[in-house]
């Protein structure tokens, strides 16, 4: 295994899907074909060992990246990349939904739903022995053996989400790609499954690509972040540097938006605009009509991404040294 | 203000003298859903009062029982939820003895209400102005024309901008943030005395949420409104509300003004709960968890429902309920603050 390969790159990748109207309706509206960009062009790479999250708003394209680097959807365009997995195999990639409601079988026993994979892939012979992997799973994600012969139901959110999180460890993946798998919690839970999660990151040497709206879960996860906005990701940074010094107008904005219970920003009214069509993006950089910096130049040309130190950012005025007349958000 | 003199507000006399009675009253408040495998208490001996133009924020885990207490307020508990013991005042008058027919009448016109999916609180079949105008009518003396340019008046001030032409739209053709303005604006048409805002921003992209949050601050000051904001986030807590009442598992464990609850917390759960939100500005290697989860209705423990997840837990805990009494600067239920827990 070599450290230095990433476990996952994901170069140039986009997806498109045809929303447009059915046929008939079409050639009796006069209606064109019509395709959304969820994924433009996106590119990242993640070390294994490392925890890449991405952030962005409802719609951006976050779980759309999720089911490109696991197979669900494949790409429009571009490439996606593993590294080598354990003993020379490829990579295992195992995917944690939000809602760990819908994601387990309710007519299946826990025991039977997390030896799944195990039966499927054969890593384990005879009935002892996948019961003795079941209730070691089990042992891993806090839960008790006889926990094994219940059913989803039975469970709470969190238990739930330790049972998806123990079936997801079942095949023996590197890389687990968790898209909101706290979202659902409530906070004093949330806690206990991030904390689940960094520990297992440390005793199995697994990456996580993790996808969340709630940037102070991220903070706490990430090592590295990227910034989605409409399909296109516009800041990436180490986790410390995008919290410290964001640089994109759009990072700034979510940054300075976030509730904080230590900062309570509570005279200030914002009009920072809403997201546009995803259908019908603007032209030129996609941010313009809500950017206090935006200019001729924005509503015309799309920027690319620009290097400022360890951060790569998609912002016109950053490249031209004109972002710090941005009016404070935070 | 008596009921006669609420009927002959026209509403557009807005900032007109509110009686000094508080906007919302609950003592008490017990709701029970009769089932086939018995009796589940789901609020239990709850009281809370809100102010005129205050907002007070209710926040705890799912299943604490914070919606039921909206519903409960608004009269809209479907059976077999029903109020087992209690009293609620609006404005100062008795609600929770009302036929339903009375009751219709008194929500809207002193109670507005503010749910999660602003889909379900508009018509999709009718423009939002048919909507605004005949909630409008329906509470105050205007005349049609009267109703339409309050109903302008309305949608500019939530926010909405060129409300004459947005009038003749339809909910689909609205953003969600915008939905949620509109819904914002039916609750307020008739001038109520209390808002009820259950996790209005939850299904809202955080930029958008921010933007709500403060219009329902700006609102709750200018029109002297109470708002009792139900949400399970800290956050929008801290940011809009002027004192917090935190429930676990059917009851009101702490109470107090928001900055002293989030930086001085008194009860043991909501110690934990302060500490378990990751921070915005430092990492840490492991967040502080509290284990466990809350009680199922029907699986609550004697005494005090958070015993078995209470670091401080002693014999005492396990056999008596506490009630709020002072704590700090607020309220906590927990003995630890009532002559001890042996
Ligand atoms: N199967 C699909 N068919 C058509 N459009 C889709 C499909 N899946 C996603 N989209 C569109 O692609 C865009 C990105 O969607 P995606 O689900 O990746 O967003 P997201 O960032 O995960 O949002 P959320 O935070 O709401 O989960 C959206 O405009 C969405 O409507
Ligand atoms: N129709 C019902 N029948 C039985 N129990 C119910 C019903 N509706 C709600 N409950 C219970 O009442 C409690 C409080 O619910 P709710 O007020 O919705 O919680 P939340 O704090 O999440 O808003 C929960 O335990 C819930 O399961
Ligand atoms: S490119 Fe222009 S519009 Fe886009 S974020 Fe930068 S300044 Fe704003
Ligand atoms: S009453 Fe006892 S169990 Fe309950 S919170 Fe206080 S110390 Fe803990
Ligand atoms: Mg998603
Ligand atoms: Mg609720």
């Amino acid at each position: 295994m070599d450290a230095a390969t990433p476990i996952l790159s994901v170069e140039n990748v986009s997806k498109e899907f045809d929303v447009s109207a059915p046929w008939l309706n079409r050639v009796l509206e006069g209606k064109p074909k019509m395709f959304v960009r969820a994924v433009d062009e996106v590119s990242f790479s993640v070390p294994r060992g490392s925890c890449f999250s991405i952030v962005g708003e409802s719609g951006c394209g976050k779980s759309t990246v999720a089911r490109l680097v696991t197979g669900l959807y494949s790409c429009s365009a571009g490439d996606i990349h593993f590294g080598e997995g354990q003993g020379g195999r490829p990579v295992r990639v195992q995917m944690i939904f939000q809602d760990p409601h819908s994601s387990l079988n309710p007519r299946w026993r826990v025991g039977n739903i997390i030896a799944e994979p195990i039966r499927e892939m054969k890593l384990r012979t005879g009935e002892a022995q996948i019961r003795a992997r079941v209730e070691e799973l089990l042992a891993t994600v806090g839960l008790a053996a006889d926990d094994a012969d219940k059913f989803p139901h039975e469970f709470s959110g969190g238990q739930r989400q330790r049972v998806s999180i123990a079936r997801a460890l079942a095949s023996e993946p590197e890389l687990l790609v968790c898209d909101e798998p706290t979202s659902a919690l409530d906070v004093s839970v949330q806690a206990q499954i991030l904390n689940l999660m960094r520990r297992l990151q440390d005793e199995l040497g697994l990456t996580y690509l993790f996808i969340s709206h709630n940037l102070s879960v991220v903070r706490h996860m990430s090592d590295t972040i990227a910034v989605m906005y409409l399909g296109r990701i516009v800041e990436m940074a180490p986790a410390e540097t995008l919290f410290n010094a964001p640089q994109h107008p759009y990072s700034r904005l979510l940054l300075g938006t976030i509730p904080d219970i230590h900062a309570p920003k509570r005279e200030r009214e914002l009009q920072s605009g809403e997201p546009p069509s995803p259908l019908n993006p603007p032209a030129g950089c996609t941010f313009n009509p809500r950017c206090p910096l935006a200019n001729d130049r924005c509503r015309r040309d799309l920027p690319n991404l620009f290097a400022v130190g360890e951060t790569s950012v998609r912002c016109h005025a950053v490249e031209e040294g004109r972002a710090q007349e941005m009016p404070s958000a935070g | 203000m008596t009921p006669a003199a609420a009927s002959q507000r026209t509403g557009t006399d807005t900032m007109a003298a509110r009686s000094a009675a508080p906007a919302l009253e609950v003592s008490n408040l017990t709701v029970e859903f009769r089932t086939r495998r018995g009796t589940l208490t789901a609020i239990d001996d709850v009281s809370m009062r809100i102010a005129p133009g205050e907002i007070l924020g209710v926040v705890g885990e799912s299943g604490a029982g914070k919606s039921i207490t909206g519903l409960a307020v608004l009269g809209l508990l479907e059976v077999p939820g029903r109020i087992a013991a209690g009293e609620i005042h609006v404005n100062g008058r008795r609600i929770d003895t009302l036929t339903e027919e009375q009751l219709t009448k008194v929500r809207g016109r002193e109670m507005g209400a503010i749910f999660q999916d602003p889909l379900t609180a508009l018509n999709p079949i009718f423009s939002i102005g048919a909507q605004l105008i005949e909630t409008i009518r329906l509470h105050t003396d205007l005349s049609k024309e009267e109703a339409r340019q309050r109903a302008i008046k309305l949608l500019r001030e939530v926010g909405i901008p060129a409300p004459e032409e947005r009038l003749d739209q339809y909910p689909h053709q609205f953003s969600g943030g915008m939905r949620q303005r509109v819904v914002i604006a039916l609750a307020l048409a008739a001038e109520p005395a209390l808002i009820i805002a259950d996790e209005p921003t939850t299904a809202l992209d955080v930029s958008i949420q921010a933007q709500i949050t403060a219009l329902l601050r700006r609102l709750c000051d200018d029109h002297q409104t109470g708002i009792m904001l139900v949400t399970h986030d800290m956050g929008v807590i801290a940011e809009t509300a002027d004192r917090v009442a935190v429930m676990y598992s059917g009851r009101v464990v702490e109470t107090g003004r928001v900055e002293d609850v989030i930086h001085d917390a008194q009860h043991p759960y909501t110690k934990g709960l302060m500490a378990a939100i990751p921070s915005l500005h430092e990492r840490v290697d492991k967040l502080a968890q509290i284990d466990g989860s809350m009680p199922r209705l029907n699986a609550r423990p004697p005494g005090c429902a958070f015993n078995a997840r209470c670091p401080a837990a002693g014999p005492r805990c396990h056999r008596d309920k506490p009630v709020l009494v002072p704590a700090g600067r607020g309220e906590a239920a927990c003995f630890l603050h009532d002559g001890g827990t042996e």
